[in-house]
């Protein structure tokens, strides 16, 4: 169909001007495409806000309806590994941020070493959250799968001020470890798909594809990576601390 | 398969039409199944066999996710936009076109999978498009809840997903490709309806996402998000953490509602251009209709709750809901009183396009007249699941999103094959058409306000029964096999005129706005959209390609 539509827009060819690389066609300077890749890169976290934002609307909305569910449920977690992996993150976000700049100052080893350092808190993070999940389980605090209210309707001895929940509202902290496994889940998500993407960048950039005045992949994954450490810097204090106020 | 893989925005804009065409051929078959066995439920069909009620819940649920993500969704949203957005700013190719290609790909897939549901042994999901839980949740609820059910959240997922990067795909052309002097205010509207359609897109879509991953969690991961503690399912106690259904209900009609105005902004964008070229005049107010345009699709995402009004929600959040609702009335009218006031002794020129343009109007004035009655919550609670919500919603998103669509259709035909349609048939297409969408959608008011209900199977039971009903159903369904049967002519003179048609002349509807123009402008943008001499003839235009310097 398209050979026959009428030709207003011909193709644009090389003859005749030159251009970097990196420059992609249908821009028309370097600039264009700087701006333009960031402005979708910002488009596109906010719909990861509005994702998220789903899920915070449901932890609103229950957490008002199940508050004392909520209570008990938050002071099951391990508020040590919490602020160890909330620590973890910020160094992580650090260590991106000063690839950023490396990428900038186009120093490639130094590059290559802060997103391996990324890397390697990322995975530290991911650690410390499988021990989470698996003392969970070994305390049959997973909903659906293998789940008990034992440790609801008596006194947490570590919370002795704390009452032993009525069994109707001890059923209701299965809501509360829902949301814990579906947020925190698809936090580690998007850290696994950050790592995946970072081994990627390594191996480019050890090409030097960033260091010769090219960074806005490297400046925009940064973005997602800090959004990725943001959505930790709410969950920690909606999961883990809120409720620690006696 | 170059063509196939291309990341070309005009081919791209083709394949997502063809795409909103498979979709809408097959949902058009489904609907009039669901008509038939509606006045014959006992008929044995040639081919299908006797329908089970399941079934019909079945096209029921397929003909709506069809319609409203893969037609109204793809074709005004995806479909034209990349046809026509770049050339309309004055931009040699879209600000991702790879981005663009995934979304394309990605929407095909999600429809494959969705249809996909049909051939399985224990059949399509049955929990209508907005998949309300339990019913959703649980696979032991209906026949096509276990597998088909994943299909249909797998599917909404990946939708969601090229949503997404199609609307960030927009947004970044919108913003960062226009030519130079393509200052705002000489944006064509339809521009406009995108820039707003982007953004709701960008908000709604991953709330669904984020619902859907909830759902699909729930149904396999044990969780509770949306199903009561202790609910009864088929006699077996299911649920567990004491989730809520309502919880589904808010998160989807967040999505759902400005979901209604993803489809219909982009025909009224494209309607007011046409009524401009069509009257040879400017647009009455471009800077308030362009302002109404953003206004609609601003208040569009604070009205969600009037879906809710019977389902146990506060009636002081109903009342709120009430008042955002009936206040989406105010830029709506502003909206229908520029079309008129261009439209106003403006001496029509009635081409295929604008007659099409005209029903649109025609329909959104027709349906958006039962908006506000069923805004209101003491109305709504009888009005509410009746077919008197059907027949709105047909009318207003449906009709008037589909004739907008054939408008585009018509219209930019040239852009995509170098030939026109043909007129008579196209005027034929029309003709029956509008005749045949009223007749099946108005006396739906009358089943609705006799109180039929939505989604029964059929209409004369044991225990209740609507069989006085019955002639009323007969005459709809008799027109909506004449509005089906009127798409042949359209299908046949799109793939007629596709090889044999007419060849266009340039700029065949001496059009004002650059995707006629007959190369990229070298030179600033000065003039507006809509420079057509008021009251002049077909030569009396100013385009935008040309410079302001150049007066007669």
């Amino acid at each position: 169909m398209d050979s026959q539509a009428i030709a207003t827009h011909p193709d644009h060819t090389h003859a005749g001007h030159e251009h970097p690389p990196y420059l992609r066609h249908h821009f028309a300077t370097v600039e264009q495409q700087r701006e333009t890749s960031s402005f979708g890169m910002w488009l596109f976290l906010l719909t990861e806000i509005m994702f998220f934002g789903g899920m915070f609307a449901a932890y609103m909305i229950y957490r008002n309806w199940y508050y004392p569910a909520f209570v008990a449920g938050s002071h099951q977690l391990s508020i040590v590994l919490g602020t160890i992996n909330t620590a973890v993150l910020i160094c992580s976000s650090f260590t991106m941020a000063m690839g950023v700049y490396s990428a900038e100052m186009r120093r490639k080893s130094a590059l290559v070493m802060w997103l391996l350092a990324t890397i390697v808190l990322g995975v530290v993070f991911l650690g410390i959250k499988a021990d989470e999940y698996h003392e969970k389980w070994e305390k049959h605090h997973v909903p659906g799968l293998n789940f008990s209210v034992q440790d609801f309707v008596r006194v947490n001895p570590a919370y002795p001020e704390d009452k032993a929940l009525p069994l109707d509202m001890a059923e209701k902290t299965q809501v509360y470890f829902s949301l814990y496994f579906a947020m925190t889940g698809m936090h580690a998500l998007h850290m696994i798909i950050g790592i995946s993407i970072l081994i990627g960048l390594v191996i480019k950039a050890q090409a030097g594809a960033y260091t010769q005045g090219h960074m806005t992949t490297i400046e925009n994954f940064g973005l997602y990576w800090h959004f990725v450490d943001i959505v930790w810097i709410f969950l920690f204090p909606l999961l883990y601390l809120i409720s620690r106020h006696q | 398969m170059r063509k196939l893989f291309t990341t070309d925005h005009r081919s791209l804009g083709v394949l997502y039409l063809l795409l909103s065409l498979a979709a809408v051929a097959t949902g058009t078959l489904l609907s009039l199944l669901m008509r038939v066995h509606r006045i014959w439920p006992d008929t044995p069909l040639p081919l299908l066999g006797l329908m089970k009620p399941e079934d019909y819940l079945a096209l029921v649920t397929m003909h709506g996710t069809l319609m409203v993500f893969f037609v109204l969704t793809v074709a005004p949203q995806n479909g034209f936009a990349s046809l026509v957005l770049p050339g309309q700013i004055g931009a040699r190719h879209m600000a991702f076109p790879r981005l663009n290609a995934i979304s394309f790909w990605l929407m095909a897939l999600a429809f494959t999978i969705l249809i996909s549901a049909f051939a399985l042994p224990s059949g399509a999901p049955l929990s209508g498009w907005a998949s309300y839980p339990p019913l959703s949740a649980i696979a032991s609820a209906g026949p096509g809840q276990g597998t088909g059910m994943d299909l249909w959240l797998l599917s909404i997922g990946i939708f969601c997903v090229a949503a997404w990067l199609g609307a960030v795909n927009l947004l970044a052309t919108i913003l960062g490709e226009r030519g130079a002097g393509m200052t705002w205010s000489r944006l064509p509207l339809t521009v406009w309806a995108w820039l707003t359609t982007s953004i709701l897109t960008l908000l709604v879509f991953s709330v669904l996402l984020a619902a859907a991953v909830l759902l699909f969690s729930d149904r396999h991961f044990g969780s509770s998000f949306f199903v009561p503690l202790n609910d009864v399912v088929n006699g077996h106690v299911v649920g567990r953490g004491d989730g809520s259904p309502l919880l589904w209900l808010h998160l989807f009609w967040f999505f759902g509602h400005p979901e209604v105005y993803i489809a219909i902004l982009p025909g009224m964008g494209l309607a007011t251009s046409l009524f401009a070229n069509f009257t040879r005049r400017r647009v009455a107010g471009y800077k308030v209709m362009a302002a109404m345009l953003v206004a609609i699709g601003g208040l569009g995402l604070l009205v969600w709750g009037h879906h809710m009004f019977v389902s146990g929600m506060n009636p002081y959040a109903g009342t709120a809901f009430a008042l955002t609702t009936m206040a989406i009335a105010v830029p709506s009218t502003v909206e229908v009183i520029g079309w008129l006031s261009t439209l106003w002794g403006g001496g029509l020129r009635l081409t295929t396009p604008m007659l099409f343009a005209l029903g649109f109007l025609s329909f959104f004035i027709a349906g958006g007249l039962t908006g506000p009655i069923l805004a209101q919550p003491a109305l709504d609670t009888y009005l509410h699941n009746t077919f008197f919500v059907v027949a709105h919603f047909h009318l207003i998103m449906a009709m008037a999103g589909v004739f907008s669509v054939f408008a585009g259709i018509y219209y930019w035909f040239p852009l995509m094959t170098g030939r026109m349609m043909n007129d008579l048939l196209g005027k034929l297409h029309f003709w029956i058409s509008l005749i045949a969408a009223y007749g099946t959608f108005l006396p739906m008011h009358i089943s609705g306000l006799a109180g039929e209900p939505r989604h029964y199977e059929r209409l004369a039971g044991p225990v209740v029964s609507f069989s006085e009903i019955l002639p009323n159903e007969r005459g709809i369904t008799w027109s909506a096999i004449l509005l089906g049967a009127a798409q042949l002519l359209f299908l046949w003179n799109l793939f007629a005129s596709a090889k044999r048609g007419e060849r266009a002349t340039e700029n065949p509807w001496q059009a004002t706005t650059l995707e006629w123009a007959p190369e990229i402008p070298r030179r600033r943008i000065e003039r507006g959209p809509y420079e057509y001499e008021n009251g002049g003839t077909e030569s009396m235009f100013r385009p935008q390609w040309e410079s302001a310097s150049k007066q007669e």
